[in-house]
């Protein structure tokens, strides 16, 4: 697993808020991202009814992962697709790493795949000497960065051009005349797909996610916009595609479904450019496609997490990014601070959940529980109430600053005792209102006041409007 | 000793809920109302393809030569052999078999087109290969009027009764390739073709 950085959440948040770079790639998230989804929504009509279409979908298969995966497993296999079970990432290393001897695979192209990023596996194939080629633009050139992608959909979200550049010169063996070159964001793409066209020609093997499996015919759906993902899958002489057991769906139609949430929320494109559905490999006599396919279903967790009545709706997920693109947080501090694969509230979800509550203490309350996240999730999985959860669950495994811990017990005690709870809120407002300056208070203990002011009461307590409006409207 | 899928469904089982009602999806505003071949031309405009009507198959050679010229590219061109029996000579314009990656234009037909989005429903067999709407830079697509159905779901159900099951690969193909991860700027011409023109016979 990617070496888990969510423990220097704060440290690295900090840094970010104070790069002017990061801060002018980030700003670019609220135009493209956020208004391209909501105007694709409107165009859409009913979204509010296909939400709720795709969250029934989700919610039929988690019902019943099981069956529904016996059901993939069984068409898949009937088409020639060769089927695999990892319990978790080391166990779906050793399995594509036994693929790629088997098949004596010397060169690897690969589609854009979080799930691959979550088990490492480039770094495993390349420990057994097979080269590896992203070719993703954005992940190409995070591979070229040695990075990480910050964000699940868009890799380089945190690049400019100029960086993109600078990698490209470094790595292409060019003649290059002047600097306009370095502006030519079309140019860019142009020699990227140069570079590329023949690691695709060359490959052995192609590796790519899944975005969907869909049970009724045993095919596997992906995603893309570049047609990287179906030259990996349609060049190389073996496909592997790696994804998590909860990606499966019933049909075909739902799947369509699906297609018409995920790619408007992500992007705002009603349909992505290239939505391909594969099913097995080349039949006899057949002129192109992989001689073998095998597809990998990941676990990692994700069982578990269907036993957590409380965090299940997480495995509705199907990974368009709008969460992180619609939050405060991480419009401000990008992916990286969140350290490991998943950013933004998913991930805040994700990564406690994957690798245990102390593994990412800060990534459940990096977030102002504004709410944007569960209205723009396609499937309506209900992320501040499960970041809520996550932080009781902090409190109770004491987890929590103990200052903290026993500031909530007081306050519990308090809110179950009227006669005292009144004249403490009365004495707390009376007190923050003297101390204020202009309405805010800048000096609080705990931090809270590093960066920010902290409106002072308004003197009354809300009980006690309250009640002289009762008063008044009485009268 | 159990294997990591007698593991991985032992644990999936013990967790099984009530499956809720199943909803229909709905669909894009105007897809029922408008007119399909309108909806599909206008459609395919907005995701950048390129689209001419024409009357018969019989004109699609000289159709080819017309767009070929305006955009300066050779009269050459691999093409689907549903095709061949076209007057390809009378147009010009040579044939190659297969697609490589020096061919700069492919011509393919297409199992059905959507008109909700746009989109080219592609099935792939021996006498449709996938690599031909792939590898070159210039992708142009036979489209009869009778082929358009108004959502992805009607083209699946087309599949279940032509063809009983799913090709090796079915790709939905809705404009030229593109990329927007270099500063979100949209480019065209990722790892795809760079142009796709619709020839709309009928």
């Amino acid at each position: 697993m990617h070496a888990n950085e969510s423990l220097m959440f704060k440290q690295s948040a900090r840094a970010k808020l104070a790069d002017p770079q990061l801060q002018r790639s980030l700003a670019r998230i609220p135009i493209k991202f956020v208004k391209g989804r909501a105007a694709a929504a409107q165009e859409f009509g009913d979204f509010e009814a296909l939400r709720e279409a795709g969250q029934r979908v989700r919610d039929t298969v988690l019902a019943d992962l099981a069956g529904w995966l016996e059901r993939f497993e069984a068409a898949a296999t009937a088409r020639g697709v060769t089927v695999h079970w990892a319990e978790d990432a080391a166990d779906a290393r050793r399995i594509v790493g036994e693929i790629a001897r088997a098949e004596r695979v010397k060169t690897v192209v690969k589609s854009k795949s979080m799930v691959t990023e979550e088990i490492e596996l480039n770094e495993a194939l390349a420990a057994q000497g097979v080269e590896v080629v992203e070719t993703d633009l954005g992940e190409y050139v995070i591979q070229l960065a040695k990075e990480r992608p910050s964000h699940i959909v868009a890799p380089i979200i945190h690049k400019n051009k100029e960086e993109v550049a600078d990698l490209f010169a470094a790595h292409h063996a060019r003649e290059r005349k002047d600097d306009a070159w370095r502006e030519d964001i079309a140019g860019l793409c142009r020699e990227a797909r140069e570079v590329l066209r023949p690691k695709f020609l060359a490959a052995d093997m192609g590796i790519s996610g899944a975005n969907f499996l869909i049970a009724e015919t045993g095919s596997a759906m992906i995603v893309t916009n570049e047609g990287n993902g179906r030259l990996c899958t349609t060049l190389p002489r073996v496909h592997v595609a790696i994804t998590g057991i909860e990606k499966v769906v019933p049909t075909l139609d739902d799947a369509a479904t699906l297609v018409r949430l995920l790619t408007r929320s992500a992007t705002g494109q009603p349909i992505s450019n290239y939505v391909s559905m594969l099913t097995g490999p080349r039949d006899k006599g057949a002129v192109e496609g992989p001689v073998a396919m095998h597809i990998v279903l990941l676990d990692n967790g994700r069982s578990k997490l269907l036993a957590d009545e409380q965090l299940r709706p997480m495995l509705r997920c199907i990974r368009c990014g709008a969460c992180m693109n619609h939050c405060p947080v991480y419009q401000n501090i990008g992916g990286h601070p969140y350290g490991w694969v998943y950013p933004g509230p998913m991930g805040s979800v994700l990564t406690p959940s994957f690798l245990g509550l102390a593994a990412a203490p800060d990534l459940p309350n990096a977030a102002t529980l504004c709410g944007q996240c569960e209205v723009a999730c396609p499937v309506k999985i209900p992320l501040p109430e499960m970041l809520r959860t996550l932080r009781e669950r902090q409190v109770a495994a004491q987890l929590k600053d103990w200052r903290e811990r026993w500031a909530y017990r007081l306050w519990g005690w308090l809110a179950l005792n009227p006669w005292l709870y009144r004249p403490a809120m009365r004495m707390g407002s009376w007190l923050l209102a003297l101390l204020a300056d202009d309405g805010q208070l800048d000096a609080l203990p705990g931090g809270w006041t590093r960066g920010r002011t902290f409106p002072a009461p308004a003197g009354d307590t809300f009980q006690a409007r309250y009640r002289a409006r009762q008063r008044e409207m009485g009268r | 000793m159990s294997t990591a899928r007698e593991r991985i469904l032992a644990r999936l089982r013990t967790q099984s809920g009530n499956a809720p009602a199943h909803l229909a999806s709905p669909i894009a505003n105007g897809v029922m109302e408008d007119d399909p071949i309108a909806r599909f031309m206008a459609r395919a405009n907005a995701l950048q393809s390129t689209a001419e009507r024409l009357a018969s198959l019989d004109t699609v050679p000289l159709a080819v030569a017309a767009y070929l010229q305006s955009h300066k590219l050779p009269r050459q061109l691999v093409c689907w052999p549903q095709y061949d029996p076209l007057d390809w000579a009378g147009a010009s314009i040579v044939r190659a078999p297969v697609a490589d990656s020096h061919t700069l234009v492919g011509l393919t037909g297409c199992f059905a087109a959507i008109a909700e989005t746009g989109t080219l429903m592609l099935c792939s067999s021996a006498t449709t290969p996938a690599i031909t709407s792939l590898l070159p830079e210039t992708h142009i697509a036979v489209v009869m009027a009778s082929q358009i159905v108004r959502t992805m779901e009607e083209g699946f159900q087309r599949l279940q009764t032509t063809l009983g099951r799913p090709p090796r690969a079915v790709n939905f193909v809705s404009g030229p390739s593109r990329t927007g991860d270099i500063e979100q700027t949209m480019t065209l011409g990722a790892h795809g073709p760079y142009r796709v023109h619709l020839l709309l016979v009928g």
